[in-house]
């Protein structure tokens, strides 16, 4: 609270002379918060907002690697510069990318899109409830518990493009030590990156792999804060261990877990290593999500500046959409969130 | 600690079996990717490339000695080790004053910024990315390690300063009244009391950090251009090219990136675990 600090010397805020302005009362109470926040709010400024809005002019244009110079120079023979204003500069085109991405005159936008909800689906499913479930598990008192846990965080120590690799060499068709095991088990070697379905699933198995430690490190947490009365409350009523758990754990649960859902599925929206590296888009892009689709439009190829900007406005109205929807179902719910 | 001391731990042997097994199992997913990396990373290229599961096969670290004499891989990883720390230090720097800021004092300005932090984090690379990078070209830092540096605290600060002022709120606000009633100034307080209180939590955050920028690849491939100046995970890439990669060099780069952070990891994971949580819970 304010009061506690301004408690001290120098920032009286006791009634100004109503000759100070507002702005100048609001200066005298709140500068050093003010201060405090500038350079986070300078940076986000310039390197979030900024680009931000120009992300959004730019997808109603058609700039791409050929026209984004507003002026072109040439060296002239002095070793001067003679610069001439770009004849064909970037143009104002309207709605026409989002038009040709949504009819798919462009790129494969319902395909992206249909990974993306798929792959966010799975990865999100598998995230929470092996987290939940371990750490349910974790949250017991036995001999040995914090080397389980431990142990079992490991994955989160490895960078995502690290585990990719790692994945990808463990899915390799020739010599993976998947298929190894699938044929010493008497099966068919699957060609894991030869078909849509299972290239995404060697994927979702990687991110799955490598996001469960957050998942269950954050649950941990919410599931040591319900207190422990409450159980003993549930046990002397009769209320078996299932009970207990649908009645007491998760409804307890509920703040830590719409945090983390809603965290998790924005970061596997734009999870960028784990398809890029593993699946790169094999079969011939069918398992491109809507991130990689955009970097690729804009750095593969002719850089396609302007359809890339045009991925990213939808992917960001996607989410935003989302979490207005995520936060109003948690309302009607009574949550305060 | 589980807050159970009651009679309830004497399980039966058959919920003991059950309850060592799936963890046991679970422990083994967890490792075993990076155990077999490690594994391979020791065999030499023709045992990696056969279909023959082996542990062992010729024990030989001569695929480190190639990745590390025969390759950019030094080079690379000099690069993310500098990139990696300057974003740590400019990110705390931000995120500390912005997170004491936000969680000791009520402002005009307040609710929107912390909507404005929690918003960015959905902000896709895709959106950013472009305008980001005719940003760095315009200012000549394509192909420089700034660009990195600048790119990541993008990313990093909006969630550190919302964790760290998660851990803010946990330290007593007593603490603030006692030294403003000794006379310290906000400023002050700040950096005399609450930031030394604070360590725990600003290991958390600065460990994120570095992970995050560690690991970070997207920015990484599209803002460095020359050999020389790729960090690692755009540089790791050239091992294995579409046509002919090379898993041997792979996997010995890899372990050698997994190592320092890893150990980093094993020493911080405590402060990591209730760090986090005071962050993710409080929201």
């Amino acid at each position: 609270m304010t009061t506690a600090i301004s408690a001290g010397p120098g920032h009286e805020p006791g009634p100004a002379p109503a000759a100070r302005g507002r702005v100048r009362r609001l200066l005298d109470r709140h500068w050093y918060a003010w201060a405090m926040v500038l350079p986070t709010v300078l940076v986000l400024g310039v390197l979030v907002l900024y680009p931000l809005f120009q992300g959004i002019f730019q997808s109603f244009t058609d700039l791409n690697e050929t026209n984004n110079r507003d002026v072109i120079c040439t060296k002239t023979l002095g070793g001067g510069e003679d610069c001439v204003d770009n004849p064909d500069r970037a143009q104002f085109v309207g709605l026409d990318n989002y038009v040709d991405l949504i009819t798919g005159e462009r790129g494969k936008f319902w395909l992206l899109f249909t990974n993306t909800i798929v792959w966010t689906t799975a990865c999100v499913f598998f995230h929470y409830t092996i987290g939940l479930g371990l750490a349910v598990l974790l949250n017991r008192r036995f001999r040995g518990r914090s080397l389980y846990r431990v142990l079992l965080i490991v994955p989160w120590a490895v960078p995502a493009f690290v585990s990719a690799f790692a994945w990808k060499f463990l899915f390799n068709p020739r010599f993976g030590l998947i298929n190894s095991v699938l044929v010493d088990l008497g099966m068919d070697p699957v060609d894991w990156f030869n078909h849509r379905w299972t290239a995404m699933f060697a994927a979702i198995v990687t991110n799955v792999w490598l996001g469960v430690p957050f998942m269950m490190v954050a649950i941990l947490g919410g599931l040591q804060a319900i207190p422990s009365d409450l159980y003993e409350a549930a046990e002397m009523d009769g209320a078996s261990p299932w009970q207990r758990f649908r009645n007491v754990t998760l409804p307890g649960l509920r703040p830590v877990s719409s945090t983390v859902i809603l965290l998790g599925t924005i970061w596997t929206f734009n999870m960028f290593p784990i398809i890029y590296f593993v699946t790169g888009g094999e079969p011939a892009g069918e398992t491109e999500i809507l991130v990689t689709g955009a970097f690729r439009a804009a750095f593969e190829g002719l850089r396609n500046y302007s359809l890339a900007a045009t991925y990213g406005v939808l992917i960001l109205s996607l989410l935003v959409v989302y979490a207005a929807m995520y936060r109003r179902v948690l309302r009607s719910r009574g949550e305060v969130w | 600690m589980t807050r159970r001391p009651r009679g309830r731990e004497e399980r039966s042997v058959g919920a003991s079996i059950a309850l060592h097994g799936t963890l046991l199992m679970a422990v083994t997913i967890a490792l075993f990717p990076v155990v077999w990396v490690l594994l391979a990373s020791l065999k030499p290229k023709s045992a990696i490339q056969s279909s023959e599961v082996a542990l062992f096969d010729h024990p030989t670290l001569d695929n480190y000695h190639r990745v590390l004499f025969d390759t950019n891989f030094p080079t690379w990883f000099l690069n993310s080790v500098i990139v990696a720390a300057f974003t740590m230090l400019v990110g705390m720097a931000m995120s500390a004053t912005a997170g004491y800021a936000l969680s000791r004092f009520n402002f005009p300005g307040k609710r929107s910024l912390m909507w404005v932090f929690l918003i960015t984090q959905m902000f896709p690379v895709a959106i950013l990315i472009v305008p980001i990078y005719t940003i760095m070209a315009s200012l000549n830092l394509i192909d420089t390690k700034a660009s990195l540096v600048i790119a990541y605290c993008t990313v990093a600060v909006p969630f550190c300063t919302w964790m760290l002022r998660g851990y803010f709120d946990t330290i007593p606000r007593d603490l603030d009244e006692a030294a403003a009633i000794d006379g310290l100034g906000p400023f002050k307080t700040f950096w005399f009391v609450i930031l030394p209180l604070a360590r725990p939590g600003l290991a958390v955050t600065a460990f994120y950090t570095f992970l995050t920028a560690w690991g970070e690849v997207a920015y990484a491939i599209a803002f460095i251009l020359s050999d020389k100046k790729l960090t690692l995970g755009a540089g790791l890439q050239q091992f294995v090219p579409q046509f002919n990669p090379q898993w041997d060099l792979l996997t010995a780069g890899a372990v050698l990136i997994m190592l320092p952070a890893s150990l980093v990891f094993y020493f911080a994971q405590k402060h990591l675990v209730a760090g986090l949580t005071a962050g993710g819970t409080k929201g």
